[in-house]
């Protein structure tokens, strides 16, 4: 394999060709579609949106390192990263679990990102207790016949494919009886219903499943093993989140410090108010406490030093981290942040309002604050229960 | 530096942590309280500890140190911490010590710091004179008269005072209280004409001191750095310390948190262990994630100094500030879960709670570090 050096010489002048120059703003909704598919063409073409996962299966066959230098070079142009539910979660775990004919059947049509994904995982009665999920699937012959609700699917109204956490036994302890399992959306007995959230939003589902089929060959790992599968899947979850900064997005380009200093205003040359300024100086300690603790982790793992998990400390900091950056901005703008639409707000803040509304879920979806705390005093504190 | 102890570091951890251990239970620290024993702290003890080379950690080795840095010094403050040790580490090392040290008078250094690093003198900073810490809130004044100055004013919380055979005194010599410019440092002998000096006894056992300077002359060749100048030096003096002091503070956590888990896994009421009640098990988890927090604050706070970052001032109110919070945190939980024994003189959590409040004061608590740190980034 090339030297990362040359490694990153070639991506550049790959990328210098392949990517189209409206492109070149990051991540941002409504890209020019024609260039954005161009784009996930040309980077499939080298199996580069999944660069890590073997070659056999559309990915690009890099290591490690060449994966993230790979990854700091289209970052520092500015190139939209194409990722879905596909690459950053169910990819993985089909190349733990899955058996060799369904990685050839899912796998490459996720890497060139033809196929989008969603995760049928929570249901109205099984939130963060989510072992208790009552979706039935009985076996007839080789399919599956599946009954039952699922909630929070995001992007369930535009998914082709649903990885699906069943109940294929009842009668076992509730972690026993669940499974793994795969089957499309578009067919009878599936019937998604969007969910309008406290920011306006409508990226989340309720999806009904009312007789709907799977093939019995599209369980992943064991039949009633699946809860296994469905956890280390919510380990790459939460690998994919925890290393971003903080609630503002690259749109919001105010920086927590400007806006306050602009709303809350100067006395001497410091902030007029000393309890916001107190806030501010503790929110930027904390990022940076959760920084450096993340970092710490990692290196106690790479010299072999008894690391203690703190996959749940961070997920649970993070969240009350991005929270509380969204509580100071709007503390800072008082009842300017109350705007919901319409003349008199300008957009960056209906934006800010509409964060600081969505960040309150930060603190709930992949396992709530409490459920964190349940994790770190049962696992790491080992406080018997 | 990196944020986790290197193989030399985890050494020097594991020796401290036998030595204290061996020689310093805490019931030693609660005898020498009990006894208002005259120093304070061991003597024998704190000899013992230069010829290891810790109390000369900081210093170069031209003047008898190790030359190593705050990483290195920290994992020994920790484990001071974890056993609650009053050895003068803070008043001898971080505050006089270094005050000496980043003077820059070297025949004070050569007269002076060789004897810190074995372990044969004390010394001590006397800049406080109200309750909340100010670091330039100074009225005693230094007067120039010929050759020397002369001294008046009083100190107080000044630790280690009634041991030190040196104190170095921040006093003001131009410009009025609270004013950066105008500061200058001496280095007076206890001993000297017009001090008089009323050892203070203080919740957690340590030893601090009042100092009254009547008219104490002193010659201006025993002036660390600039005259106007001294906050150049007391400055960075803080920072140091200020680290020093979270280090300590950091093995105190852990103790007081180890402690108070193994509580809460053995303590039975209603018939269960109080550690299956959920209200008890969160609030264990979040005194983790403080704990957790803190090191690593703290062991990148002490990077900024070994590597020579300037980030040091930033980092210092960064981890004292943070420290502050950790100390209210663990120390207020640790007393509230052992329940009507926490707050019994005979269980030794209580001990943990009450140097943690005296360390959570010194240098400054968690509101002046954040409001500090904000006047660093200019918010």
């Amino acid at each position: 394999m090339a030297s990362i050096e040359e490694f990153k010489q070639e991506v550049r002048s790959w990328v210098e060709e392949a990517l189209p120059a409206e492109l070149r703003v990051g991540n941002r909704k409504n890209l020019p579609r024609e260039a954005l598919s161009l784009w996930v063409d040309a980077l499939a073409a080298r199996g580069w949106i999944t660069p890590s996962w073997p070659t056999e299966y559309g990915g690009g066959g890099l290591d490690r390192k060449h994966a993230a230098a790979l990854m700091s070079e289209l970052k520092a142009v500015r190139a939209p990263i194409i990722g879905s539910f596909g690459t950053s979660m169910l990819g993985p775990t089909l190349l733990e679990f899955g058996t060799e004919e369904q990685k050839q059947e899912f796998l490459p049509p996720i890497s060139r990102h033809e196929v989008k994904w969603c995760q049928g995982y929570s249901e109205p009665g099984a939130g963060s207790d989510l072992a208790s999920l009552q979706t039935r699937a009985v076996l007839e012959g080789d399919e599956y016949v599946i009954t039952g609700q699922k909630i929070w699917t995001t992007g369930a109204d535009k998914a082709d494919w649903i990885f699906c956490l069943v109940r294929t036994d009842p009668d076992v302890p509730k972690h026993d009886g669940i499974s793994f399992i795969l089957f499309p959306m578009h067919q009878d007995g599936v019937e998604v219903a969007p969910l309008t959230l406290i920011d306006g939003s409508a990226d989340f589902s309720q999806v009904f499943f009312d007789g709907a089929r799977a093939k019995a060959k599209n369980v992943v790992g064991p039949v009633n093993g699946g809860w296994t599968v469905a956890k280390r899947l919510l380990q790459h979850e939460r690998s994919t989140d925890g290393g971003s900064e903080g609630g503002l997005s690259g749109a919001q380009k105010e920086t927590l410090v400007q806006l306050v200093k602009r709303e809350v205003g100067l006395e001497n040359g410091v902030l007029a108010d000393p309890a916001i300024r107190q806030r501010l100086a503790a929110q930027e300690l904390e990022a940076k406490a959760l920084r450096l603790t993340m970092r710490r982790a990692g290196e106690e793992a790479r010299a072999g030093q008894t690391g203690r998990d703190i996959g749940s400390l961070g997920k649970y900091r993070w969240a009350n981290m991005v929270k509380s950056e969204q509580d100071i901005a709007m503390l800072a703008v008082g009842t300017q942040g109350l705007g919901w639409d319409g003349p008199g707000f300008e957009g960056t803040q209906l934006d800010r309002t509409r964060a600081w509304l969505t960040t309150r879920a930060d603190s709930i979806w992949g396992g709530t604050n409490e459920v964190q705390l349940n994790v770190i005093a049962k696992r790491v504190l080992l406080i018997p229960e | 530096m990196g944020l986790i102890l290197s193989e030399d570091q985890l050494i020097l951890r594991d020796m401290a942590k036998s030595f204290c251990d061996d020689k310093s239970p805490i019931d030693r620290m609660r005898r020498l309280r009990d006894t208002q024993d005259e120093t304070g702290f061991s003597r024998e003890l704190w000899k013992e500890m230069g010829e290891l080379g810790w109390t000369g950690i900081l210093f170069p080795e031209a003047l008898g140190g190790a030359d190593m840095g705050y990483g290195e010094l920290g994992v020994v403050l920790a484990e001071c911490g974890r056993v609650l040790a009053p050895e003068p580490f803070l008043s001898t090392v971080l505050l006089g010590g270094n005050a000496i040290l980043l003077g820059g008078n070297e025949p004070l250094q050569k007269e002076l710091l060789p004897d810190v690093c074995n372990g044969d003198r004390i010394l001590c900073l006397a800049f406080q004179e109200r309750g909340r810490f100010a670091p330039h809130a100074i009225e005693t004044s230094a007067t120039r008269d010929g050759d020397s100055f002369r001294i008046r004013g009083e100190k107080q919380f000044v630790l280690d005072g009634h041991m030190a055979d040196q104190i170095v005194v921040v006093a003001r010599t131009a410009g009025s209280t609270g004013e950066r410019d105008g500061l200058t440092l001496l280095v007076v002998d206890a001993e000297a004409n017009g001090v008089s000096i009323q050892r203070t006894e203080m919740i957690d056992g340590r030893n601090a001191a009042r100092i009254t300077f009547d008219d104490v002359a002193i010659d201006a060749a025993r002036v660390l750095g600039e005259i106007d100048g001294g906050a150049e030096i007391l400055d960075p003096v803080f920072d140091r310390a200020t680290i020093g002091l979270c280090a300590e503070m950091v093995g105190c956590f852990e103790e007081a948190f180890e402690r108070t888990l193994e509580y809460l896994k053995t303590r039975e009421q209603f018939g269960v262990k109080i550690g299956t009640f959920q209200g008890l098990r969160h609030r264990a988890a979040q005194m983790f994630g403080e704990l957790e927090f803190a090191r690593s604050v703290v062991r990148d706070a002490q990077s900024s100094i070994d590597d020579g970052r300037n980030d040091v001032a930033a980092c210092a109110s960064g981890a004292k500030a943070r420290c502050s919070d950790v100390a209210n945190l663990i120390g207020g939980e640790a007393i509230q879960m052992h329940g009507g024994i926490g707050m019994t003189d005979e269980e030794e959590i209580g001990l943990f709670f009450k140097r943690l409040k005296a360390a959570e004061f010194t240098l400054g608590d968690a509101i002046y570090h954040r409001n500090r740190y904000d006047s660093l980034r200019g918010y």
